[in-house]
């Protein structure tokens, strides 16, 4: 049925502000995420990503702006909107000393199910999370990446229409991070709303319609992973050189083209300017140059944007323009 | 496949859910017991340690006079002391739970958050009734003659649960204002300092003047006398109203400054 109430933003957030003594937290932010949407909040430790998402899941009281979760202001019916969202990841955690079947179960009471249906529910949760065989086990004897699973779960028990997801996979391994991104997504092929809070690029690339790039408390930029990559970072080519005499060779020869300098890892990068047969064309230039001037070539590779270029090129006007230096892979 | 939404909350009324949600809190606080059985190590071994001690290595250079053995003058004190010792856990488990992620799970669910505490605060009477089973058992090992009849035994059991339960308000309102669970440990050990000038271990009458004067009234001498004059099946006189009074009252102020602070603290 399509009534007006299905046209609201699932998430619609002006001039948000929010600080903690003379810190400002969160300045004048705007947010807005329609149902079914999936958006990664992305930004450095400290930008206020979980800020705003304690305001969004009611936990934080905001000092101005207006947040609405499905229509209902936070701060005036905390109630309608606790009913309507899960929380998970560094936000909200489960009781380490229960068992994971226990943990789901009890959510599921306090989220006003019968015990009976609490019970199969737990149990649903556990297998399709493949939490089954440690169901009976207490949470403490967990790996990371079975705590973040049950931690999801929990989050999910009525299944609501709006998760929030606070840096679901920092410090796993990337096999249980591979695991937990595949139950995200499934998650959000029935429909489910979620806003995650990442900073790693990869994962909003890997799991998000929409990214917000969040720094020092304000929104910089917005845009599917596509469009923000071809904005703000394009792959470099690194050329790694035996000795620092052909670095010296190898960075006069490049001239303008030389983007970063690493003295450690003997290594220089080429901004590649284009994705294509042209991008193709103008790596083949560099070789060739470095070649015929006789400079030798111990390694060569491609590196995709990460977040700290794209935060580099979109806090470029606060810094001094001088040759970065570029990370090693 | 991750399935659900097929299930509906089901309608009560909201103290049906006061009930149960605290109901909830009381067995996970429980089941904390079950998966982690350290934690009754402590409230078992100490009272037995301290039967042990004062039994064996004190109780020789104290005369209580009136004819009655120092064991049977001890017991009524351990049982309170005990009751104290089981009470700091509430402190500890409440600034684990305000510390720890998982007080914002609850708060983000349409639950009556109140009950965490009441789940905690539960869960400290049955410690401290497996302590006192403990206690009581070593006791009689170790030269304990009560002579009390079953009135007398459920009396002093319910003083000694009625301390427990408001010592575990006042513990939950320290655990609330620690910023950590080393300080609510540490703060908790000031639960103790009363209990050293109250008659537990020595008569009143033994201690120094202005010492005497405080300890004759203060509420631990009220649990103390009573339950050891109940297990002696003696007269206990006021002892038993006052404690009720006191104990009653203690409870009463601890839940509502608990309950204040707890509101405070995670409504935003």
């Amino acid at each position: 049925m399509l009534t007006a109430q299905s046209a609201l933003p699932m998430i619609s957030v002006t001039g948000l502000c929010k600080s903690y003594g003379p810190t400002r937290v969160l300045d004048d932010v705007d947010l807005e995420v329609q149902s079914g949407q999936v958006l990664a909040l992305l930004g450095p430790n400290g930008a206020g990503k979980t800020t705003m998402v304690r305001i969004l899941a009611t936990l934080l009281k905001p000092d101005s702006g207006e947040v609405r979760i499905g229509g209902y202001d936070v701060l005036h019916e905390p109630k309608k909107v606790r009913v309507q969202i899960g929380l998970s990841g560094q936000l909200a955690s489960v009781d380490d000393k229960l068992t994971g079947l226990d943990n789901l179960t009890m959510f599921g009471r306090l989220q006003r199910l019968s015990h009976r249906d609490a019970v199969t529910r737990a149990g649903q949760l556990l297998e399709e999370f493949g939490l089954d065989a440690a169901g009976g086990r207490a949470v403490k004897t967990y790996s990371g990446g079975m705590r973040r699973r049950l931690d999801l779960a929990a989050s999910l028990i009525v299944a609501p229409p709006l998760v929030f997801l606070d840096e679901p996979t920092s410090s796993l391994d990337p096999s249980a991070r591979h695991v937990l991104w595949d139950a995200i997504r499934v998650l959000v092929t029935n429909g489910t709303t979620v806003l995650l809070t990442t900073h790693d690029l990869d994962e909003a690339d890997q799991l998000a319609d929409v990214i917000a790039i969040i720094d020092r408390g304000r929104i910089i930029a917005r845009g599917s992973a596509a469009a923000l990559k071809a904005q703000v970072g394009r792959p470099r080519f690194l050329v790694t050189v035996p000795t620092s005499h052909a670095l010296a060779a190898a960075v006069s020869l490049l001239g303008d083209r030389a983007s970063t300098v690493d003295y450690d890892t003997r290594t220089v990068s080429v901004i590649c300017d284009d994705r294509g047969v042209d991008g193709f064309r103008q790596l083949r230039a560099v070789v060739d140059d470095l070649t015929t001037s006789g400079i030798p070539i111990e390694e060569f590779g491609l590196r995709k944007p990460t977040l700290d270029d794209v935060f580099q090129q979109l806090t470029s006007a606060d810094t001094v323009a001088m040759p970065r230096v570029a990370r090693s892979q | 496949m991750i399935t659900g939404g097929t299930l509906q909350p089901i309608r009560r009324s909201a103290a049906y859910w006061v009930v149960s949600d605290s109901s909830e809190l009381v067995k996970r606080s429980l089941r904390h017991i079950r998966n982690d059985p350290d934690q009754l190590v402590g409230v078992a071994v100490q009272p037995v340690v301290l039967v042990l001690l004062f039994r064996f290595f004190l109780g020789g250079a104290i005369h209580i006079g009136g004819g009655e053995s120092y064991i049977n003058f001890l017991m009524g004190g351990i049982f309170i002391e005990t009751a104290a010792l089981t009470a700091m856990t509430t402190g500890t488990s409440v600034a684990a739970d305000m510390t720890l992620g998982i007080i914002d799970r609850f708060r983000s669910l349409p639950m009556f958050t109140s009950a965490l505490l009441i789940g905690h605060v539960i869960a400290d009477l049955v410690r401290s009734a497996v302590g006192l089973v403990v206690m009581v058992l070593v006791g009689l090992a170790v030269g304990f003659r009560p002579s009390a009849g079953v009135a007398d035994w459920a009396a002093a059991i319910g003083i000694t649960l009625l301390v427990t339960f408001a010592l575990s308000w006042v513990s939950a309102v320290i655990g609330l204002l620690g910023r950590s669970v080393e300080v609510v440990q540490q703060l908790g050990l000031l639960l103790f300092l009363p209990i050293l000038a109250s008659s537990a271990f020595v008569p009143t009458s033994t201690l120094a003047a202005p010492l005497q004067a405080f300890a004759d009234d203060q509420p631990f001498t009220q649990a103390i006398d009573s339950v050891r004059a109940l297990m002696l099946h003696q007269d206990p006189g006021d002892h038993t109203w006052l404690a009720l009074l006191w104990w009653g009252g203690i409870a009463v102020v601890a839940f509502s400054v608990a309950s204040w602070l707890f509101q405070r603290r995670s409504t935003m």
